[in-house]
């Protein structure tokens, strides 16, 4: 008997690998322990491609191409963490801290969020970029919840996790380009949306942008992980 | 050799940057021995000095007056280090960024205020519209973050730059630390 699995071998880093027709760049790279940064990628949500911080470089390719949506292909030779990648990483990082009004001295979830985390990783010790301070809301309608979109850098995990895994899909984006913002239904508070109270677009949040009222201070890691562990749990079944 | 010439500089923040550095405790008499401290809000002098080796500066550019401070500490120091988030990012004095100095001088002073409701607007300098991070207005030669940036941060950050051994400055502290 044959199985019938079509094989790719390319090469990321100048390490040799192979993967599956189909598996994206970042897949094959994590499977192979070589590290892209991400921050709208989650594993265990669909990939949407839209923070651009997972940048890759292929060989005989001017485009740089996202690894979370970008599909290996046969000879591929990628570059993962050129100086040209880590110069774009880190505008890409400083747009965003600009972007909106990131405090992070006072922000929940200072030292566990996935923007401050990755401003250290990739080098970032200031903001060349003018800050735009612009008057965004604070929604706490909602008993448990809070959302903050001072903090939003528009990733759509939760926008992804209510609707692929909730099944509830009340949250959204409204808007176009700098103005765009999350909402909850259509654009009500949240407090009075059609909400389950699950909380998992809380734990998926990488800032302070979502986070529980009952949590004080910086005492507020979050714990994407159930996402995997849930995803394995009704394929068993 | 002849000693360094240290300043250290408050502008718009908590003094908190300050505390931390005076927390690098009795690391502080080695300090002393590379260099004199020749302006400082712990130093009886008022005039900031002709010629400064180091400046370091706590807090945000947020009044006419912090913004003529800064062009002079720039034009008289060799290096100026941002120290602390607000020197560095703007931090907590820049959340009334959004709303405008009118707004929050209304709030503290007449909203809030039982007797005696006015705005102060003689010796107290004029507030900017925006306040911005140091190096809106001028060169940074070093920023060193964190609310604040720890006694050893400091202390590390201070000895490299001082006998000019490598630095790796987001080994040490980040936004917020």
């Amino acid at each position: 008997m044959t199985v019938d699995v079509d094989v790719k071998t390319l090469v990321i880093d100048e390490q040799e690998v192979s993967a599956r027709a189909g598996q994206t760049i970042l897949e094959v790279a994590q499977e192979n322990d070589i590290k892209i940064p991400t921050l709208c990628h989650l594993d265990g949500l669909g990939d949407v491609g839209a923070c651009r911080l997972c940048l890759v470089e292929i060989k005989g390719s001017n485009k740089l191409l996202p690894a979370c949506v970008a599909t290996v292909q046969e000879g591929m030779e990628v570059s993962t963490n050129t100086e040209r990648l880590q110069k774009h990483r880190r505008s890409i990082l400083e747009m965003l801290f600009a972007e909106r009004n990131h405090i992070c001295s006072v922000c929940v979830s200072n030292g566990h969020c996935e923007l401050q985390t990755l401003g250290q990783e990739q080098g970032l010790t200031h903001v060349r970029l003018p800050y735009r301070n612009p008057e965004l809301t604070v929604d706490a309608s909602h008993e448990r919840f809070t959302v903050d979109h001072n903090r939003c850098i528009l990733c759509t995990r939760c926008v992804r996790v209510c609707s692929e895994v909730e099944g509830a899909h009340i949250w959204d984006v409204m808007g176009r380009g700098i103005d765009s913002i999350i909402i909850t239904d259509l654009h009500q508070e949240w407090g009075s949306s059609a909400c389950t109270r699950c909380g998992k677009c809380v734990q998926v949040c990488p800032t302070g942008a979502l986070f529980d009222k009952s949590k004080v201070g910086s005492d507020h890691p979050k714990y994407p992980d159930f996402l995997l562990q849930l995803n394995l749990m009704r394929e068993a079944q | 050799m002849s000693k360094l010439k240290l300043a250290t500089v408050w502008l718009d923040g908590c003094s908190g940057c300050h505390m931390s550095f005076l927390d690098m405790d009795e690391r502080l008499i080695e300090l002393a021995e590379l260099v004199d401290v020749v302006y400082s809000p712990i130093v009886d002098t008022k005039q900031f000095p002709d010629e400064v080796d180091i400046a370091l500066v706590e807090g945000a550019v947020a009044s006419v007056d912090d913004e003529k401070k800064i062009k002079k500490i720039r034009a008289h120091s060799k290096m100026l280090i941002a120290i602390g988030d607000c020197a560095v990012a703007g931090n907590v004095p820049s959340m009334r960024n959004p709303f405008g100095p009118e707004a929050i001088l209304n709030r503290a002073y007449i909203e809030n205020a039982d007797t005696q409701q006015q705005i102060p607007c003689v010796v107290v300098p004029k507030l900017l519209r925006v306040v911005r991070p140091i190096h809106e207005f001028v060169k940074v030669d070093v920023f060193l973050p964190g609310c604040p940036p720890s006694a050893d941060t400091f202390h590390t950050a201070l000895t490299a730059l001082i006998t000019g051994e490598p630095l790796d400055i987001p080994a040490l502290t980040r936004f917020g630390a």
